[in-house]
């Protein structure tokens, strides 16, 4: 494939890039759990998500990845989304931050780090 | 933690990374469990720590339980036929675990659908979350290395595993 013909199909595929800062606000920080959910609503969509931290770029769609980041609570991340979908997608995974991952409101956070 | 970690571009928490050698406990180290099911091979493990003084038998059963609470939320077979059981447990004064490897596999309801052949199971104490973060971060960096993944899987004693884990952790310090 030639070079334009790879920037028409990105063009045709309306592909941009979207970020959003979000902190984890988890008290257990970005554990196993959350990376799971995170990993799991990052494969729902076509677009490439990425996880960026000061040191760290990480592809959000691995769980293995997303804990090499080791965020604990309070850390601020950018949250990057590349692809057709890319903006309900950071909607969704911006969501799962916003709402903590559904955490700290039961003492199933205490338990299940 | 001390540790004499080279300049990296890291931030400050990675200049407290972790390595094994600081919670895998070598006397609990299984290189042929023999459990078919996920809560044996849970409790095979946890006994494995209190055989080597690491949890005190009066705690097994209930880290065991928790241990599967936990997994009631939501399955830590993170893929690659790995599983990281783990549990918070006011028993322990600071960050234990131990590695086991299965030649069968075992149905852990991971994420990806495969059997898990090779488990880190992690207690910690309650109010230090960030160890235990530390831990995963230090299990997930290694294991994305596929073939220290499969040597693990196919080590042929506790020692060849002890090995293996120290040999990861001089890499990850040159890293």
């Amino acid at each position: 494939m030639t070079d334009s013909a790879v920037s028409e199909s990105r063009e045709a595929m309306s592909e941009q890039t979207l970020s959003r800062e979000v902190v984890v606000g988890m008290r257990q920080g970005l554990h196993a759990r959350p990376a799971d959910m995170l990993a799991r609503e990052a494969r729902r969509w076509q677009s490439r998500v990425e996880l960026l931290s000061d040191a760290q770029r990480v592809d959000g769609k691995s769980i293995l990845e997303v804990l090499t980041l080791a965020a604990e609570a309070g850390t601020r991340l950018v949250v990057q989304v590349t692809g057709p979908d890319a903006g309900a997608a950071i909607e969704a995974i911006g969501g799962l931050f916003d709402r903590n991952f559904n955490e700290n409101e039961t003492d199933q956070g205490e338990q299940g780090a | 933690m001390i540790t004499s970690t080279p300049p990296r571009r890291a931030g400050a928490e990675h200049d407290r990374r972790m390595k094994f050698s600081d919670f895998v406990a070598v006397d609990a180290i299984r290189s042929q469990v023999h459990a078919r099911s996920k809560e044996g091979v849970i409790r095979e493990m946890a006994q494995s720590l209190v055989d080597a003084g690491s949890i005190a038998a009066a705690d097994l059963e209930s880290i065991v339980k928790a241990i599967m609470k936990r997994e009631d939320l939501g399955s830590t077979g993170i893929g690659r036929g790995v599983a990281v059981p783990h549990t918070k447990h006011p028993g322990v004064g600071r960050l234990v675990g131990t590695v086991a490897v299965s030649r069968e596999g075992v149905d852990f309801e991971s994420l990806d659908g495969e059997l898990v052949q090779l488990f880190f199971l992690l207690v910690s104490p309650p109010d230090r979350p960030g160890d235990h973060l530390r831990a995963l971060e230090n299990i997930s960096r290694q294991l994305r290395d596929e073939t220290f993944c499969r040597q693990l899987k196919s080590a042929t004693g506790p020692v060849e595993i002890q090995r293996l884990l120290a040999e990861a952790d001089r890499h990850g310090e040159a890293a």
